[in-house]
């Protein structure tokens, strides 16, 4: 790893200044995915503005019709919280099935998002859900924020601070784990809403990352059923094809994961 | 240069580190407890686990000055003399190991699955619970019998104490 200045700002005004004086900063937050590629060195900031410690990003929220999470919230914090078991199971259930036990005590919420991997897991709830993405500078809808692989919309130094997810009639998030890294090789998180929309986000699979997928939104919408997706083929040649899986592998996968979310949405 | 102070063992350690160094390279360079090992570069296989603030973390994955102001407690800080933690002990007993090289991160991180499931595990929980723990030699067999094993003891324990 190269060699960097490590900062830890009180809050998050702090946090912008303390990023904005540097010559190429880079937020910290569970260092999940950021210190790896730093030790790879395909990453190298001058400056690391840790925010890991920050009172303003934690914090969970639940309403009636929303659960709201603070960036800083770890993915065990979420997996164990009782007030989402309770509100919105599938997303608990989602954060349980990141990485490994020690990766989701320092992994947050922020961070997945911001760094927008094509196979990471919280992208498809997000997006199925049409969560808003609050920063320190606007909010954001779900649709907006995602903008291809590891792009979002977030621009120079703002700061990711909360997630507001409305809460589902029934949703449930499947997932086939690549075996070695446990990142999603197809994930899909299947919601149906109290007013009797579906919407269905797919992660893993396709080549310009999370998607929203309407011909199995449409075909769920008409009878929530497993079976109901059976006539609809997966388009092979929007998919990524890597050394795990081939494209229509990872086409035939999403289906597979797509019925098995909506038969445990029940 | 940062100046951190942290508790390693229940001892207070102060050090002056690089903004990069990470903290498996303090324990086993700066303190010299060479327990945690380093056996990958990507983040996957567990052997450098530690417990910080109690829960079980990567220490290859977290930076020194990350940890300023924490408890850490590594493989060296769980036997009481010559008294092995009940969990190394099942590690012995059941030969949850060969070459050795997983071991203290096996522990630390059964030591934490443990104390999170309050001693309540079974054998799909456990391995469940390994996936972010690696080892090239044992087939994970005698590993999950002496997690299974320490955990039942530790239960007992438990249950006798109340
Ligand atoms: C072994 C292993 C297995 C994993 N498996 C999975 C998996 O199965 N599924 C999955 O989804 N992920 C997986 N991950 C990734 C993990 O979920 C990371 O925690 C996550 O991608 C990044 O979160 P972080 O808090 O660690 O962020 P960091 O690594 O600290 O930061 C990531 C990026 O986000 C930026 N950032 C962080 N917080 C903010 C913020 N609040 N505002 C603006 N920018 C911010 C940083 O500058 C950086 O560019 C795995 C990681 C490892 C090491
Ligand atoms: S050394 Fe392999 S995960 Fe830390
Ligand atoms: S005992 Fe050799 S790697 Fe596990």
């Amino acid at each position: 790893m190269y060699e960097t200045n490590y900062h830890r700002p009180r809050d998050l005004a702090e946090a912008e200044s303390q990023f904005a004086a540097a010559a190429e900063a880079r937020y910290l937050a569970g260092g999940m995915t950021l210190l790896p590629t730093m030790k790879q060195r395909l990453a190298a900031p001058s400056d690391l503005v840790d925010l890991g410690r920050l009172a303003e990003l934690k914090g969970i929220a639940v309403t009636t019709d929303a659960v709201t999470i603070g960036a800083g919230v770890t993915h065990a914090e979420v997996a164990e919280a009782p007030e989402i078991r309770a509100a919105l199971p599938a997303l608990a259930a989602l954060a349980g099935q990141i990485g490994d036990p020690h990766v989701r005590h320092r992994g947050t919420i922020g961070g997945s998002l911001a760094n927008d991997d094509p196979a990471a897991d919280y992208p498809a709830a997000v997006l199925a859900l049409g969560a808003t993405i609050r920063t320190t500078r606007r909010e954001l809808a779900a649709e907006e924020f995602f903008q291809g692989l590891f792009t979002t919309a977030l621009e120079e130094g703002e700061i990711l601070v909360s997630v507001t997810f409305p809460l589902a009639a029934r949703a449930a998030y499947a997932k086939f784990p690549n075996p070695a890294s446990r990142y999603a090789m197809a994930g899909v998180f299947v919601a149906r809403m109290p007013d009797g929309a579906v919407r269905v986000g797919v992660t893993g699979a396709g080549q310009d990352g999370v998607y929203r997928d309407a011909a199995f939104e449409a075909a769920l919408e008409a009878d929530f059923a497993p079976a109901a997706l059976d006539p609809i083929e997966v388009d092979a040649s929007a998919m990524l094809s890597d050394l795990h899986g081939s494209a229509a592998y990872r086409a035939n996968l999403v289906k597979v994961m797509a019925k098995r979310a909506v038969a445990a949405a029940g | 240069m940062t100046s951190i102070s942290i508790t390693v063992n229940g001892t207070t350690r102060r050090a002056e580190v690089e903004g990069r160094t990470l903290l498996v390279a303090l324990l086993r360079e700066t303190f010299g407890l060479t327990g945690t090992h380093v056996g990958c570069d990507t983040s996957q296989c567990g052997a450098c686990v530690v417990h910080v603030d109690g829960k079980a973390v990567k220490s290859c994955t977290m930076l020194a000055a990350q940890a300023d102001g924490c408890q850490v407690r590594t493989i060296e800080g769980l036997a009481q003399g010559d008294q092995l933690h009940p969990v190394q002990a099942a590690f012995h007993e059941h030969h949850g190991l060969q070459c050795g090289f997983c071991t203290p991160g096996m522990i630390m991180a059964a030591v934490d699955m443990i104390e999170r499931h309050d001693a309540r595990l079974d054998e799909a929980t456990i391995r469940h619970e390994l996936e972010g723990n690696i080892c090239r030699c044992t087939g994970y067999h005698n590993i999950v019998k002496a997690i299974q094993a320490a955990a039942d003891q530790m239960a007992g324990l438990r249950q006798a104490a109340e």
